[in-house]
């Protein structure tokens, strides 16, 4: 998007009808390291590139607890995301001390989806310059939103965000409805398959990307470097094991067939599309 | 017209829904115990209400008094306590929510809370600590210490029991029971038999709380409900 006379205040609106800081703002949030999540039935799962800008420092965090039922993955500035955090922690404690029951994530969204819109209708103001991925639980089932600097939020069964993040949207959007049925550790796998998209050429390691989980009977939590390494070994082991039992029987299962990308989209029988009732 | 005495009101903002808690420390483990039996003068509310709240892994309050005021504390403090895990990446530690609890309570020094709390729980170094407090947020660490109706009651035989140096000595020393848990438990259960015997507001049942290294392991027994 190029320059135009529309685009110094979020308070001009476009002939086209568009407000530019506001789209520039989205822009901002496409130009952070990449972020993903996708759920099942039973559990939300995070995952985060952790990029350092230099090799002394260290990445920032990307992935926040808000409540035990409640997490956000961010991409964008970070200092943004970090203040919304803050708020979105702030209102969970506060729905829990009066109506002593957590804040449902629908509702949670909403409020920072309202507090993200009056930064686009001040002349004082500039749109929050992050987008936040909501995982997340409550008596409705497992969710995850997306919201945006516009003010809008969408739910989604699995999303990316970020650089580099349609490629780890590809992977999903062909898997997305093996999703639902898939245990807790395979949809970690597919979320740590995913971030390795959008890495590229890059390896992946415990060291440059992150997860989060989130489950009816789990506190929302971010794994540590032990867990989180021996989950990527899996991942190495799977597409061994397809390696191998590729060349003998290309139909066969090898061992947790769905993790290895070149193995998992020749086994799975085409699934119905069936809405997403969770 | 002549009078020789104030007019009281006759409506007062508090009551008393009675109870006893105790808590008692050890080398490296706490017991925190309350009655269960809810008061309003000479009835009985209810048998099962727990006077127990958990505020972390390591911090036990327990509180009688005014049901209404102890929840709205327990409500408050738990808060504060989430804001701080949020702030600090970190639990509250027992000494600190001792201190955070002296300060919410003397916040309404002129409104209090009609509660009267034992904070029980494990230092930062593993050992066992006990906080006692009156309405107001005056409090000290001791090794052991009793709240509520039974206090007067069972304080005495705590006293005499627990082996531990008095806490009324000057200058003070280390009071925590060199006792074992389970010596210590048996009289906890024993002191909480007695003090139901003479005394109304407590009994029904007796919830017990221990916070070790473990973490917290939960007991309960009847007490003589009448």
């Amino acid at each position: 998007m190029f320059r135009n006379q529309y685009d110094t205040d979020v308070t001009t609106w476009s002939p086209a009808g568009r407000l530019h800081q506001v789209e520039y703002a989205m822009e901002g949030v496409k130009q952070g390291s990449a972020a993903v999540g996708l759920k099942c039935k039973t559990h939300v799962v995070l995952a985060s590139v952790n990029k350092a800008s230099s090799e002394l420092s260290s990445y920032q965090k990307k992935l926040f607890k808000i409540d035990e039922n409640i997490g956000v993955a961010m991409a964008g500035i970070i200092a943004d995301g970090r203040v919304l955090c803050k708020f979105m922690r702030s209102e969970c404690i506060y729905h829990q001390f009066v109506f002593e029951a957590p804040l449902p994530v629908s509702r949670l969204v909403v409020q920072v989806a309202d507090k993200a819109q009056v930064c686009t209708q001040r002349s004082w103001k500039r749109p929050y310059g992050v987008g936040l991925l909501v995982a997340g639980l409550d008596e409705a089932g497992p969710h995850l939103y997306y919201n945006c600097p516009s003010g809008n939020y969408y739910e989604y069964y699995a999303f990316a965000i970020g650089s580099r993040s349609q490629a780890a949207k590809t992977y999903l959007e062909r898997r997305f409805e093996t999703f639902k049925d898939c245990s807790r550790d395979e949809l970690i796998r597919h979320a740590l398959l995913a971030v390795k998209e959008s890495l590229q050429d890059e390896e992946l390691k415990s060291t440059n990307c992150g997860i989060a989980v989130v489950g009816a009977d789990e506190d929302f939590h971010i794994l540590d470097g032990e867990t989180l390494q021996s989950f990527i070994d899996t991942l190495e082991d799977n597409k061994a094991e397809a390696k191998e039992a590729a060349p003998e029987d290309p139909a066969s299962t090898s061992g947790g067939g769905e993790a290895g990308p070149s193995a998992g989209a020749a086994e799975e029988p085409p699934a119905e599309a069936t809405p997403m009732d969770m | 017209m002549a009078h020789g005495f104030k007019e009281h009101a006759t409506w007062s903002p508090y009551e008393n829904n009675g109870g006893t808690c105790v808590a008692i420390a050890g080398s490296d483990y706490c017991i925190v115990a309350a009655d269960t039996r809810l008061s309003l003068g000479y009835s009985i509310l209810t048998r099962g209400h727990s006077k127990l709240f958990k505020l972390s892994d390591t911090a036990v309050m327990a509180s009688s008094g005014f049901q209404a005021d102890v929840r709205t504390l327990q409500k408050n403090l738990e808060a504060r306590q989430k804001g701080y895990y949020h702030q600090h990446g970190k639990p509250m530690s027992c000494p600190a929510m001792a201190q955070l609890l002296s300060n919410t309570l003397y916040y309404k020094r002129f409104f209090p809370y009609y509660s009267f709390n034992v904070l029980g729980g494990l230092d930062t170094e593993g050992k066992g600590c006990v906080y006692t407090y009156d309405a107001v947020g005056s409090y000290e660490r001791t090794g052991y210490s009793t709240q509520g109706s039974g206090a007067e009651l069972i304080m005495p035989i705590l006293d005499n029991q627990l082996k531990s140096a008095s806490p009324l000595l000057y200058p003070p020393r280390e009071t925590a029971t060199p006792l074992t848990e389970q010596e210590a438990l048996e009289i906890v259960k024993d002191t909480f038999a007695s003090a139901t015997e003479r005394q109304i507001y407590t009994g029904d049942g007796l919830e017990i709380v221990v916070i070790n290294k473990d973490g917290i392991h939960k007991e309960y027994l009847d007490l003589k409900k009448d």
